[in-house]
């Protein structure tokens, strides 16, 4: 049964890529959508049935064919569903689903083909992802490890034709392939270090080690492995892809951030938690790179003018909460905040597509505003995303979140709860400009900033020249056709209930969820603080007062005073440029790593190494065959008793030699 | 009663002058003639070695040799024929055609 979970988006894939140009858009949007529903039932049902069980033995496992049998090293493609991957299956095909819904509407401008090649990728990317949560080994997963590289490179490039988009598939494929390259390493090294690549086998093993003190194998593993999350989930130091990845159709940013993708890090640290937990250095590192990550791209998010940056360096942000969550040993609070951010992460890019579907592809904040009472489906829904995702109580991120920042006060890392808090103050800031400068206000003609002439597309950075704006042409604001507003508001339900899972104790709660995860994390060391409900309480009452006060900053500069958040940019103008700019991440790396790798390249590999010592050692030995040959071929001098002679001579010396020997 | 080594030297004589034959006379059929001699020289160390041994396959090889032998002339005899119409010399200096 497990098996269908997976093919069935496969098969999908299948017909659409065998059949698809055949196929009218309505046949082939409802054979993907089929093929994605149908893999959600399946799951559903096999969560039904897992949830069954007791809590203990809460595992169903079909182990498909046997994959690899040399020697006593035997690698079955086994697929397993326990608590942390039912979680992800329901999120993946849940979420997925209602993205597939959304595109057969976004998609309609598609010519038939083009339409069938994109659900058909949407579809592998589904199956693909399905493999990776549920593959019970190393190698399986590293079948969807992959997969969802591939499926991401096609998706972002989309829009081949598109320079900017197929650059940002590959950059989006080469960045990813850095991680990967150190999980290998790391699935290497678990083989090397364990005789096995099975999760259970490997969590087993490790529950009977002592925690690593100094730097070891473990922590050697657990690092190379976080470098493939790094990539995955875009952290620092591999982040760079994410906000790329904006060139694909927003549906598919939406599938990329919020259901698959960028959560298999994640799942990845959290699939191996015994591991991890028994590497407290790699625990630390992972927890400082997490809160780097949000911080920074929170502050990133905080200027940027295209609607789908923002979004996108606020998935980068909250991804940097969960592996705060993961490095600090609260597994559970970080798959939790992976589940609630899917909804409202979801939701946010389907609402943005809808923005943009609705002003005929732009995408620029400056241009939009005054989009509140046209697209009133779409603005509710967005809102709601916005709180959500702000950390207002009683919506489904607050609970999560503030589950991440308890787990780190509590576990003492006080400066990473700081940062943690500074973050969420700046997430509210920057939603909500996001939602302001869209929905609020005089549409494109605002006096907050005269936007230069922008060419339709140029999501223009840097300095705005005051010019003269271009009427703005969106003569048929609509708000989003059925196909578009029903996942909008499953989505915005979802992200107002879907905390409620894991309600904390001082709330009434049980923290249902954390205990449902806990027989994924057998072995590792978790964080436990579940007594300390005062500390909860208290710390509750400080995040949503950030919360708010985000709001509040937010209200102030982008929805009442415009022009103070135009003095205050000019008054850190070069504050401003560098956020503006992303921190000059892209540049240093393109100075730092392309650069030199292309001169490399070129002057030395290509013109030294190639040219002359490949090329010089081909031609040496052509010549020298040649050569010889020429002076040899003076001996065939065709003259029948010189070549008697030399046959007579021959067998003289050979009888010679035995004769005297 | 000759011996045995009789025998051997007077065939590594006579194979001495069918090698120096062929490397010294400058026509062809004389050529094929020294190998003859040469062909001879053999045959007749193997019917010494059938006779010292005595064994009949030293005989029976003899035959195998004379045939090959006869077969041989033949065909050189016609090659010799067909050079000679082609270049009308027997002196194998100017057959080297067949070179670089």
């Amino acid at each position: 049964m497990l098996l269908l979970i997976p093919l069935l988006p496969f098969l999908g894939f299948l017909v659409n890529a065998s059949f698809g140009r055949r196929l009218s858009k309505a046949a082939a949007g409802a054979v993907a959508c089929a093929a994605i529903i149908g893999s959600f039932l399946v799951s559903a049902a096999a969560v039904w049935r897992l949830a069954a069980l007791e809590p203990e033995a809460r595992a169903i496992v079909q182990r498909v064919f046997t994959w690899i049998s040399s020697g006593d090293f035997t690698v079955a493609f086994t697929l397993r569903v326990d608590p942390l991957s039912a979680v992800m299956i329901l999120v993946v095909t849940g979420i997925g689903s209602l993205i597939h819904i959304y595109s057969t509407a976004y998609m309609h401008e598609e010519s038939d083909s083009e339409f069938a090649r994109y659900f058909s990728y949407l579809n592998l990317f589904a199956a693909f992802m399905l493999v990776l949560v549920l593959g019970s080994n190393f190698l399986v997963m590293f079948v969807g490890w992959e997969g969802v590289g591939l499926c991401s490179y096609l998706l972002i490039g989309f829009w081949y034709q598109k320079k900017s988009a197929s650059d940002a598939g590959k950059k989006a494929f080469i960045v990813n392939r850095i991680g990967d390259f150190g999980f290998v390493l790391g699935v290497l090294l678990v083989f090397v270090r364990f005789g096995t690549v099975d999760f259970q086998d490997i969590a087993r093993t490790t529950a009977a080690l002592a925690p690593e003190t100094a730097f070891g194998t473990l922590s050697l593993i657990t690092l190379l492995l976080f470098v493939g999350a790094t990539g995955k989930s875009a952290q620092i130091p591999l982040f760079v892809w994410l906000p790329d990845a904006m060139e694909g159709p927003t549906p598919v940013s939406a599938l990329i951030h919020a259901a698959t993708m960028v959560t298999a890090g994640v799942y990845m640290i959290g699939r191996n938690a015994a591991l991890f937990s028994h590497a407290p250095l790699t625990l630390t590192v992972v927890a400082v790179i997490g809160t780097a990550t949000a911080l920074m791209a929170g502050t990133i998010g905080l200027v940027q003018n295209d609607i789908k940056r923002v979004l996108a360096y606020s998935t980068v942000s909250q991804l940097g909460y969960m592996f705060l969550a993961m490095g600090v040993g609260a597994y559970a609070s970080g798959i939790f905040h992976l589940y609630t951010h899917a909804f409202f992460k979801a939701l946010l890019f389907l609402g943005s597509g809808a923005v943009i579907h609705a002003l005929a592809g732009e995408q620029d904040l400056r241009r939009m505003g005054g989009l509140k009472d046209q697209l009133p489906v779409t603005y509710w829904t967005f809102l709601i995303g916005a709180l959500a995702i702000a950390g207002v109580p009683l919506l489904s991120g607050f609970f999560s979140k503030d589950e991440i920042l308890f787990h780190t006060f509590a576990g003492g890392h006080t400066i990473l709860w700081i940062i943690g808090l500074l973050t969420s103050l700046l997430t509210a800031i920057y939603m909500f400009r996001l939602v302001f400068l869209a929905f609020h206000g005089e549409r494109a003609a605002s006096a907050h900033q005269a936007p230069g002439t922008l060419a339709p597309g140029t999501h223009a950075p840097g300095t705005v020249a005051p010019g003269t704006l271009a009427p703005p042409v969106h003569d048929h604001v609509h708000d989003a056709p059925p196909a578009m507003a029903w996942p909008l508001i499953v989505l915005a339900i979802g992200s107002v209930v879907a905390g409620y899972v894991g309600l904390p104790h001082v709330l009434g709660g049980s923290d249902w969820f954390a205990r449902f995860l806990e027989p994924s994390f057998n072995g590792a060391v978790i964080a436990e603080a579940s007594e300390a409900a005062e500390l909860e309480g208290t710390l509750m009452i400080v995040s949503t007062a950030v919360a708010i006060g985000g709001i509040g900053i937010a209200v102030y500069f982008f929805l009442k005073h415009r022009d103070a958040a135009n003095a205050v940019a000019a008054r850190f103008a070069g504050l401003y440029r560098l956020l503006l700019q992303k921190y000059y991440v892209d540049e240093i790396y393109d100075a730092t790593i392309v650069q030199p790798i292309r001169i490399v390249s070129q002057e030395g590999l290509w013109k030294i190494v190639d040219v002359r010592a490949i090329d010089g050692t081909v031609n040496l030995v052509g010549r020298v065959v040649e050569g010889s040959s020429q002076e040899l071929r003076r001996t065939q001098t065709g003259s029948v008793r010189a070549y008697a002679a030399s046959l007579f001579l021959g067998v003289v010396l050979i009888l010679g030699y035995y004769l005297w020997r | 009663m000759p011996t045995l080594g009789d025998y051997l030297l007077l065939s590594a004589i006579l194979f001495a002058i069918g090698t120096a034959g062929v490397f010294v006379r400058r026509n062809l059929i004389t050529i094929l003639l020294s190998i003859e001699i040469m062909l001879n020289a053999v045959n007749l160390t193997f019917v010494a070695f059938g006779r010292a041994l005595g064994s009949a396959d030293g005989q029976i090889i003899v035959f195998f040799v004379m045939t090959v032998a006869a077969a041989e002339a033949a065909v050189g005899l016609a090659i010799v024929i067909a050079l000679f119409r082609h270049k009308e010399s027997l002196n194998p200096d100017s057959f080297t055609m067949l070179k670089w």
